[in-house]
């Protein structure tokens, strides 16, 4: 049964994969994360405002980016993207913006709805206290938050916050839609030049379950270690 | 904005069918048929998982340890592939051979169905489990006193009080996996992301084809979160507040 296999191809292909695919996938990740965590705590900040509006607004974005599958969402970017830098550059054709930066912006705006959520349940989890205690002292509210709150927040959240990352880094592969080269699509394009399928998509599998596994395990750890006793 | 809007282009021909809308439509039945068949798939095998991880066998408890975090650390397209590319390859060959024939549709359909349910099964297991560790102790302790098996312990008094307690997350569940079924246009599916692509690729009227389809997934997700609330209403058990604060993460 494993005798028509070539396993060899894995190892000819092995410096591509990892150069060309996995950087790819590791960077659009980190850019993702990044944007991500800035733009979701934003976005829950604005969701505990007093202000209706903002608040209004956060929850239906939010919510929009929740409800609708993610290979859409790249869709819509991939398409929309060109005329949103049309209009900020004052251009009359659409800006040719590749399908990487396309999909940063995907990401990161995406993955905001989810970190959202994330951050505003580690900023309800920082007690009242705390920011009674702030505006006692004098801080305003942006100093309450950059000082006192957010960094609570976080220290709460830091390994949900990591578990969405790992989500994130295995919801990369769906670039794969844009026919753009990451992990994946560097295994794929292999494997359809070789015609050795099996091959490699159980490689790309096995890698992906490594690093997650890894990366859980890891999560699991530091969850332990900094756990608040209250 | 340079783009030419047409919103009558619904109404207009399309090559593979009558009209645009109907693409849609049909698109709509695959990613419903998709999902539906997964759900029940996923239910079954992850009320399964979520029991034996919660057994006194150890064995058992490992095996359903090990399921989840094997198709949890996978991605949901490369899980895809290796049920459409590799399963009819390393399966007996007459199996390989009758699974490499089946007709359009369900060539892509059954696969699948078979990955989302696998892989939907695992979360699932990972609810039914936090739902059965949130009941109090002495509810087991009370069925052994009263003479029930273990088998008996789970379906007279554990798992009917489990399953109202994450009825919540379970409804989650299920839009993810409606979601989900998005992904399954990469091994040629038809479901509604391929046909608001469709539509786009032959009308070129890009924002109206996937502002479409963005309005029938939320129309999708508010019939599915009224239906879940009227279940909730009419199975909940006056008096028993039982709310499990599952802290998972992701979509």
């Amino acid at each position: 049964m494993l005798g028509q296999f070539d396993f060899n191809v894995i190892e000819r292909s092995i410096g591509y994969l990892f150069r060309e695919g996995m950087t790819f996938t590791l960077t659009l990740t980190v850019l993702a994360i990044s944007g991500g965590i800035v733009f979701g705590t934003l976005l829950a900040m604005m969701r505990l405002s007093a202000f209706k509006p903002l608040s209004a607004f956060a929850g239906a974005y939010v919510n929009l980016m929740r409800s609708v599958p993610l290979v859409l969402v790249i869709f819509w970017f991939y398409f929309l993207v060109p005329y949103i830098g049309a209009w900020i550059v004052r251009s009359p054709q659409p800006v040719q913006v590749g399908a990487f930066y396309s999909s940063v912006v995907t990401f990161t705006l995406f993955e905001a709805a989810y970190y959202c959520e994330i951050m505003r349940a580690g900023i309800q989890s920082v007690s009242r206290g705390q920011a009674a205690a702030a505006y006692a002292l004098g801080f305003n509210y942006w100093q309450t938050m950059a000082k006192i709150v957010l960094p609570q927040a976080f220290r709460n959240m830091l390994p949900i916050l990591l578990t969405q990352s790992i989500i994130l880094f295995q919801d990369t592969s769906l670039v794969y839609v844009l026919s753009i080269t990451d992990f994946l699509g560097a295994a794929s394009k292999v494997a359809q030049r070789d015609g050795r399928l099996v091959e490699m998509y159980t490689f790309a599998a096995l890698v992906y379950f490594i690093i997650c596994f890894v990366g859980s395990h890891l999560v699991k750890r530091l969850q332990r270690r900094i756990a608040i006793v209250r | 904005m340079n783009y030419h809007w047409n919103w009558h282009i619904y109404w207009e021909a399309s090559p593979d069918g009558p009209t645009y809308i109907h693409t849609l439509l049909v698109g709509l039945g695959w990613t419903l048929a998709t999902a539906l068949a997964a759900w029940v798939l996923a239910l079954l095998l992850g009320s399964l998982l979520g029991v034996m991880r919660t057994t006194p066998s150890k064995w058992a408890v490992r095996i359903g340890n090990a399921y989840v975090e094997l198709f949890r650390n996978i991605p949901l397209l490369v899980q895809m592939f290796l049920w459409f590319f590799v399963l009819p390859e390393v399966v007996p060959r007459a199996l390989g051979a009758a699974i490499k024939q089946m007709p359009p549709p369900w060539g892509s359909y059954v696969p699948a169905v078979l990955c989302l349910g696998f892989f939907t099964a695992a979360r699932v297991a990972e609810q039914v489990r936090a739902g059965i560790q949130a009941l109090p102790r002495g509810q087991n302790m009370a069925g052994t006193a009263l003479g029930l098996t273990l088998p008996q312990t789970y379906r007279f008094v554990l798992l009917p009080m489990a399953y109202r307690i994450i009825l919540p997350p379970l409804t989650s569940e299920f839009m993810n996996i409606i979601k989900n079924s998005s992904v399954a246009l990469t091994i040629g599916l038809v479901e509604l992301t391929a046909a608001a692509r469709s539509m786009q690729e032959f009308s070129f009227q890009v924002f109206e084809a996937f502002t479409a389809a963005t309005l029938i997934y939320l129309l999708v997700n508010v019939v599915v979160v009224l239906g879940m609330r009227v279940v909730e209403s009419r199975v909940s058990v006056p008096g028993f507040i039982g709310r499990v604060k599952i802290e998972v993460a992701g979509h």
